[in-house]
């Protein structure tokens, strides 16, 4: 009973990488090496290393070659919602922005909840997807929070893990059921920490931008009192939790109390949180509303020190994409979200890497080899022997965000209009060159 | 100028064209903020004559679209531009395709056919003024945006105060009292009282008090005990409509009252007492505070024709140093 993972990728490519500054911190790699495949697999390291005529090569000097990225968190919208996003453009987003796995919310319609439901959806993924996509299923039945899911069937079906994501888990006895049968399938339960009666009707963080503003306040404490809880309730069953979207300090303090008792509890934060405060509100642009909200620059920081730290395990993006429709109006009733794919790499680099905040290999750690092992897939290393998944950056490439430009199918990114520093040039996921820009 | 929102992807309708806006009290200096009430303190003397009204605004169009229930700011405005001699329609939500679903931005693209020089919004949402200020070529004047802002009310507060008691302001403690939370009106008048030099002191319950109001640079007190000190108190409207049931921002009106409320018994001799209406007598007001002389509510209306007339001059003139009248205007 594995977890499964869909793309089109269906014959391991021959490609040359030249000069590119190999970053692993699995394989405790920093240097600079040429890197061989032959037919998918990763076949040398090393210097001067010739490709036979007619293989592809890359002239990676001055590049990064990283492991490739994989997303615990992203919103894929198929079934239901194909004018948003569907297998292909969400894949080709996610390759771009140097992904070479990604695990898609249940918040579809109909909603991830059956076999039947998974198993269609991943047809279409093996159809369509250049990058592997896997699922998550919900933890209760069309996320209505009442009947628990086939869990074990939906795990055999090759389930990454069980989520109401979207929604908080409506009852802390449901989280504990989930848990419970979480121990049976040895999958993870993902929960999207939300106290509905404190956050009310609000649309950004409680802060002093919603002070001048006038918009309703959403408090920290809506997310660290249901962290608090959603512990407390894993510390008594057991079983393995894992915390969406952390966006608050206050959440902090309960999570690293968790990992002290030696709970199995992973977190993760996601790339605007990391790079943006509730400041970019002032603009009143609906694409910087996302929830959880942006908080505070002492959020961020923390934040940050939490992903250095290991207390934050991932980084995932969260990548919700909408229509222009649902993005186009006041802020206080547009949706929530905003795209992450493309971007999250850059943004991180700009705002964490280059100002000091985070070491490169620790954001490649949690954007790569972490979450992979969690998802239970092999975890994406440089090294001989290994199926290639990795990405080419070139982290002195300054460029501005154009929505018009990326590859998913929505155009409402935070980060319009930003320019950022390091692009991913290319991306090998399963063996095959997924992604080269310009290409 | 207010600041653009970087640009949406679809882009179809929107404007680039340089305009005057005035969507926040944010967007004028002090020296904006005093030429527009020196503006409005010329147009007092039309207003004192028989036929109220000047050709100043001859052949321009101003649309004033009100998707929220409005009798003062409505007809005040619609007044003003009469007096300035502009065609003026009025648009109410109810009633209009913004019942049959239309998206604001929609409405804006279809009223812009109309090449309107302004257009008056009031709208339940934040922000609603630069969103619909996007799609169109008209200026675009915030008569209200939810909880945010109503600049034309803080400017007339202004106007109403200098005429009450001199043009300076400088170094006057005023205090806002009520639901500071849910006040777009507290939001506007905290900037232009600042502005012109004041010391703003907010008061009200708790769960009315916004968290960290405190960063606008402004005093916050939960208890009226030190009231006296203020040369100004203006009072603001419990917004029953804007109370979520259950959100138990104030136990009762009879508490609310009783706490906040102003009363004869609070007044210090010399205070003013300002409201931007409508008044809940018994509630945050008594009837003789109301009715005292040192309370300046209607002036507070009175003022706002001249204001709006001197605003919707100032947006299609400008804001170079002239007045209406000089040679060269009109």
């Amino acid at each position: 009973m594995s977890v499964r993972v869909f793309c089109n990728a269906r014959r391991g490519e021959d490609l040359l990488v030249r000069g590119a500054r190999v970053v692993d911190p699995l394989a405790g790699i920093e240097k600079v090496c040429d890197v061989l495949v032959r037919k998918g697999v990763i076949a040398e390291l090393g210097e001067g290393l010739q490709a036979t005529a007619g293989v592809k090569t890359i002239d990676a000097v001055g590049w990064l070659l990283l492991p490739g990225f994989v997303d615990l968190h992203a919103h894929l919208r198929t079934p239901g919602r194909e004018d948003e996003e569907d297998f292909a453009t969400g894949s080709a987003a996610a390759a771009a922005g140097g992904f070479v796995a990604l695990f898609a919310m249940a918040n579809t319609d109909p909603t991830i909840d059956s076999a039947s439901v998974l198993e269609g959806a991943a047809q279409q993924a093996a159809v369509e997807a250049r990058v592997p996509v896997g699922f998550f299923a919900a933890v209760s039945k069309g996320l209505k929070g009442e009947r628990l899911t086939e869990m074990h069937e939906l795990a055999q079906a090759g389930a990454v893990g069980f989520s109401d994501d979207g929604r908080p888990l409506a009852t802390a006895q449901l989280l504990r059921r989930a848990l419970q049968y979480a121990k049976v399938t040895d999958r993870f339960v993902a929960v999207h920490a939300q106290d509905d009666s404190l956050t009310g009707k609000g649309v950004m963080n409680e802060d002093a931008v919603s002070a001048k503003l006038g918009f309703a306040g959403i408090p920290a404490i809506a997310e660290s009192a249901p962290v608090a809880e959603a512990l407390e309730v894993a510390r008594y069953e057991g079983g393995r939790l894992h915390v969406c979207h952390v966006s608050a300090a206050l959440s902090l303090e309960h999570l690293a109390k968790a990992k002290d008792l030696g709970l199995r509890v992973t977190a993760e934060a996601a790339p605007h949180h990391l790079t943006m405060t509730s400041d970019k509100v002032n603009s009143l642009d609906s694409r910087v509303k996302m929830n959880p909200p942006l908080r505070t620059e002492a959020d961020r920081k923390a934040l940050v020190a939490a992903v250095k730290s290991g207390l934050i395990d991932v980084i995932a993006t969260d990548h919700a994409p909408h229509a222009h429709e649902e993005k186009e109006v006041p802020f206080e009733v547009a949706a929530f979200g905003t795209t992450g794919l493309e971007t999250a790499f850059a943004a991180l680099y700009t705002t964490t890497v280059l100002p000091g905040e985070l070491p490169l290999s620790t954001l490649v750690e949690r954007m790569s080899q972490t979450p992979a092992r969690i998802a239970d897939i092999p975890v994406p290393t440089v090294a001989k022997g290994q199926v290639a998944n990795f990405c080419l950056v070139d982290p002195d490439s300054r460029w501005v965000v154009d929505p018009e430009r990326l590859q998913s199918k929505a155009k409402n990114t935070a980060w319009a209009g930003e320019t950022l520093q390091g692009r991913v040039k290319a991306t090998v996921a399963a063996g095959r060159l997924a992604w080269e820009a310009g290409a | 100028m207010s600041t653009r929102s970087p640009s949406y992807a679809s882009t179809r309708g929107v404007s680039d064209v340089a305009k005057r806006d005035l969507l926040s009290i944010d967007d004028l200096s002090r020296a904006d903020v005093e030429l527009i009430l020196d503006t409005a303190e010329s147009f007092l003397p039309v207003l004192k004559r028989d036929i109220k009204k000047v050709p100043t605004l001859r052949g321009r169009t101003i649309i004033n679209m009100f998707y929220e229930s409005s009798t003062r700011t409505l007809t005040s405005f619609e007044l003003a531009a009469k007096r300035l001699s502009a065609d003026t329609m009025n648009i109410k939500a109810a009633g209009s395709a913004v019942d049959k679903g239309e998206s604001l931005k929609d409405t804006i693209l279809t009223l812009s056919a109309y090449s309107p020089d302004i257009i008056v919004m009031r709208h339940p949402q934040i922000g609603a003024g630069r969103l619909a200020s996007r799609y169109t070529e008209a200026s675009v004047i915030n008569a209200g945006d939810g909880k945010y802002q109503h600049p034309s009310q803080a400017l007339l507060d202004v106007f109403a105060l200098r005429q009450a008691i001199g043009k300076n302001l400088e170094g006057l403690s005023v205090w806002i009292v009520g639901d500071i939370l849910h006040s777009r009106v507290a939001r506007s008048d905290i900037g232009a009282f600042q502005m012109l030099g004041m010391k703003v002191t907010l008061a009200g319950p708790p769960p009315l008090m916004p968290r960290d109001i405190e960063t606008l640079g402004v005093e916050v007190e939960y208890d009226l005990s030190k009231l006296g000190e203020a040369d100004v108190v203006y009072l603001l409207r419990m917004q029953m409509e804007r109370m979520q049931a259950g959100a138990n921002f104030v136990p009762s009106l009879r508490e609310y009252a009783a706490l906040y409320g102003m009363t004869l018994e609070r007044l210090r001799p010399g205070q003013k007492v300002m409201h931007p209406g409508p008044i809940n007598r018994g509630v945050e007001i008594s009837s003789a505070v109301a009715d005292h002389p040192d309370t300046l509510i209607l002036e507070q209306v009175e003022a706002g024709i001249a204001v709006r007339m001197a605003i919707l001059y100032r947006t299609i003139v400008g804001y170079d140093e002239r007045q209406p009248g000089e040679r060269g205007t009109a």
